[in-house]
């Protein structure tokens, strides 16, 4: 009851009454995997992605932030169109992907571009520069030669690539990490999509080269007026690069806001937990130990019942957390906290 | 020398023969390490500090093309040792590794706790259940169940792993562990959990720690002393306090400039251009044409400066 007032509240928060504002929204999500066993056998499911719900706005950049496994690969997946989802529905621009047709997709796959975590591995190591960046162009029926290289340069020089005629007749292993992600932007952004999906695009590339492209994202996003899910397992790089976070723990999210006050204000005790976690540069850390919560996330098999974060959490309330799942519960304007400790 | 130097690198040189030339991975290295002290190891990818590691422990690939210099360790010249000697008094008794993608480096068909184990059968002639015993005590340490002791790799979470390979580097007690990249691939959680166990273990068996890393921000856990490398070589050494507070190398300067911070306002900014092949190394000063500070003299070969006990490879301390 809580949470719907509360998700209406939100939406209202967030306009979603204002028609057309909303680029993507997802509404009770659950991506569940179902495990067999000898091969036709059910053996329960993986709950990879559990009722998760938001809203995106055009030209709004979040960031979704959580451990290996807690569910953000496959929330990304399932916004890509690369796994179904189980229940509920992802509506992008009005339209509900669940219903799409194969013009639809292709429509779509126009509409997002995705950055991958591994450019080296996401390139074509026997294709050029060019030919990878022309190959979308092609698959999408640009069938003039001409046209296709003009744009082909046009996305490199925004993804600073120059000089441009160096870059074309290059192999990626030619590169070095920083120039194969920026190709990888360069064919993600080469559709001219509303939306990006970032997975973890600078956790493989050298400190001095991360903030360089995290910057040159931003940029994009900013003089494109592009929507951006950033997908991360690092606080430190979010707050220069998107408006609001959520933060995914076992498949929920478990807290959004915005960057600045999630920064200032943590509500949820894992979010804490991840706030204490991330060191900055100061040699004062060698002299303390720091508080990390026991244990590791659960299996989500059989995750716990209740919050699932409560056999790990300090602040714990008996006979509360572990019976019934948290609902949402709003912090201060667009901040909420799905926490008993809220109630 | 100085009583509580552990081990101390004078000159190492590591270069590697290709097909395209000569790769100077580890160009005249100079530095000192004591008792119960960690050492940061800073560079950006491809400076040679994971060859740096392979150079101080001998782990040689095939492809050497020069490997001199001398490595003192208590005083003892270890160069001088031939390579059965090297095994059978340095590796793993006095020093040990935590390879790179350690959590990957276990080998998948044998129990976690025996694996452990071996390093005290093989160089101690242990007998296996004391072994055994050894590796329980020392899981402890780490904070692994003792009943993982019978479990495959493959049943630990990465974390779990991680500690497992810094047990097997630690079960001899070696006085220095050489970590390269220890919690690159883990989780923010688990990182902070293993430098816990990092600095439990410093205070707990005085162990000293070289730490080889690209992340500024967690370096910061563990310690001591930073080093940072570029291109093959050493530019700055100074204690963790003063280097983390005002670095002085211009590379330094900018490699501290461009950590993203969680606390503070101060905007990430990033280094222009990219390090020189290490194919292919530019006269003088190696950091020249990344640098704002640059100038003329730059073109020779900069002396080491030692201001207030910290070194400083750069013309402007001259």
């Amino acid at each position: 009851m809580v949470a719907k007032m509360v998700e209406e509240k939100n939406a209202g928060f967030s306009g979603v009454s204002v028609k057309g504002d909303v680029l993507l929204s997802v509404r009770d999500l659950r991506v569940w995997f179902e495990l067999r066993r000898f091969g036709f056998g059910h053996a329960g499911y993986v709950r990879a992605v559990d009722n998760v719900s938001f809203d995106l706005r055009y030209g709004e950049a979040v960031a979704v932030v959580g451990e290996s496994g807690c569910g953000k690969s496959s929330l990304m997946k399932t916004i890509l169109g690369l796994n179904k989802p189980t229940q509920g529905n992802v509506k992008f621009d009005g339209k509900d992907i669940n219903s799409f047709n194969t013009r639809d997709w292709q429509w779509y796959r126009r509409q997002v571009g995705y950055v991958q975590q591994d450019p080296f591995g996401a390139l074509a190591p026997f294709m050029t520069v060019q030919r990878i960046l022309e190959e979308p162009l092609i698959v999408h029926g640009v069938k003039n030669a001409a046209e296709r290289e003009q744009r082909v340069r046009k996305v490199m020089d925004e993804v600073k690539l120059s000089p441009v005629d160096d870059f074309l007749s290059k192999y990626p292993h030619m590169l070095s990490g920083g120039q194969q992600q920026r190709v990888v932007i360069a064919r993600a952004m080469i559709m001219e999509p509303k939306l990006i999906v970032a997975d973890e695009p600078v956790s493989m590339l050298d400190a001095s080269v991360r903030v360089e492209i995290l910057k040159l994202l931003r940029g994009l996003q900013e003089s494109h007026n592009l929507a951006m899910i950033y997908i991360t397992h690092d606080l430190s790089t979010v707050r220069y690069f998107s408006e609001r976070i959520f933060v995914m723990y076992a498949g929920n999210v478990v807290e959004k806001s915005p960057v600045d006050d999630l920064l200032k204000n943590p509500s949820h005790p894992y979010t804490n937990a991840l706030l204490t976690a991330t060191s900055d540069p100061d040699s004062r850390n060698a002299e303390t130990f720091k508080e990390i919560p026991p244990g590791e996330p659960p299996s989500l098999v059989s995750p716990p019942s209740g919050c699932r974060f409560h056999p790990r959490c300090s602040r714990k309330i008996d006979d509360l957390c572990d019976v019934e799942v948290p609902p949402e519960f709003e912090i201060s304007p667009g901040h909420v906290a799905t926490c008993w400790l809220y109630k | 020398m100085n009583e509580n130097t552990l081990l101390r690198l004078e000159d190492l040189k590591l270069h590697f023969q290709t097909t395209k030339g000569i790769v100077r991975a580890v160009d005249g290295v100079n530095f000192s390490l004591g008792y119960n002290e960690a050492v940061v190891v800073l560079g950006e990818s491809g400076c040679g500090k994971s060859s740096l590691a392979k150079a101080i422990l001998r782990l040689l690939p095939r492809n050497v093309a020069e490997y001199s210099g001398k490595v003192f360790l208590n005083d003892i010249d270890i160069m001088a040792y031939d390579d059965e000697e090297f095994r059978r008094n340095v590796r793993w008794v006095m020093m040990s590794l935590v390879p790179q993608a350690a959590m990957n480096s276990l080998n998948p068909v044998l129990k976690v706790g025996d694996q452990v184990a071996e390093p005290l059968m093989t160089h101690h002639g242990v007998k296996k259940e004391e072994a055994l015993e050894t590796a329980r005590a020392m899981f402890k340490h780490v904070g692994v169940p003792d009943a993982f002791l019978d479990r495959y790799a493959f049943e630990l979470s990465g974390g779990m792993r991680q500690r497992v390979a810094i047990a097997m580097a630690l079960v001899t007690s070696p006085a220095l562990v050489i970590l390269d990249e220890p919690t690159s691939a883990l989780d923010v959680l688990t990182q902070a959990n293993i430098f816990n166990v990092l600095k439990r273990l410093k205070q707990d068996l005085e162990t000293s720690f070289i730490l080889i890393t690209h992340d500024i921000a967690t370096s910061s856990e563990l310690a001591d002393r930073v080093a940072v490398m570029y291109a093959g070589q050493i530019v700055e050494v100074g204690d963790a306090k003063s280097f983390f507070t005002a670095p002085l190398h211009p590379y330094s300067k900018k490699l501290m400039a461009s950590v993203p911070r969680l606390r503070g306002d101060q905007e990430p900014e990033f280094i222009t251009g990219s390090p020189p092949s290490l194919l292919n190394l530019p006269t003088g000063c190696r950091f020249k044409d990344r640098c704002p500070a640059a100038f003329g003299r730059c073109s020779e070969e900069p002396p080491v400066v030692v201001i207030d006990q910290r070194l400083v490879k750069c013309w402007l301390f001259n």
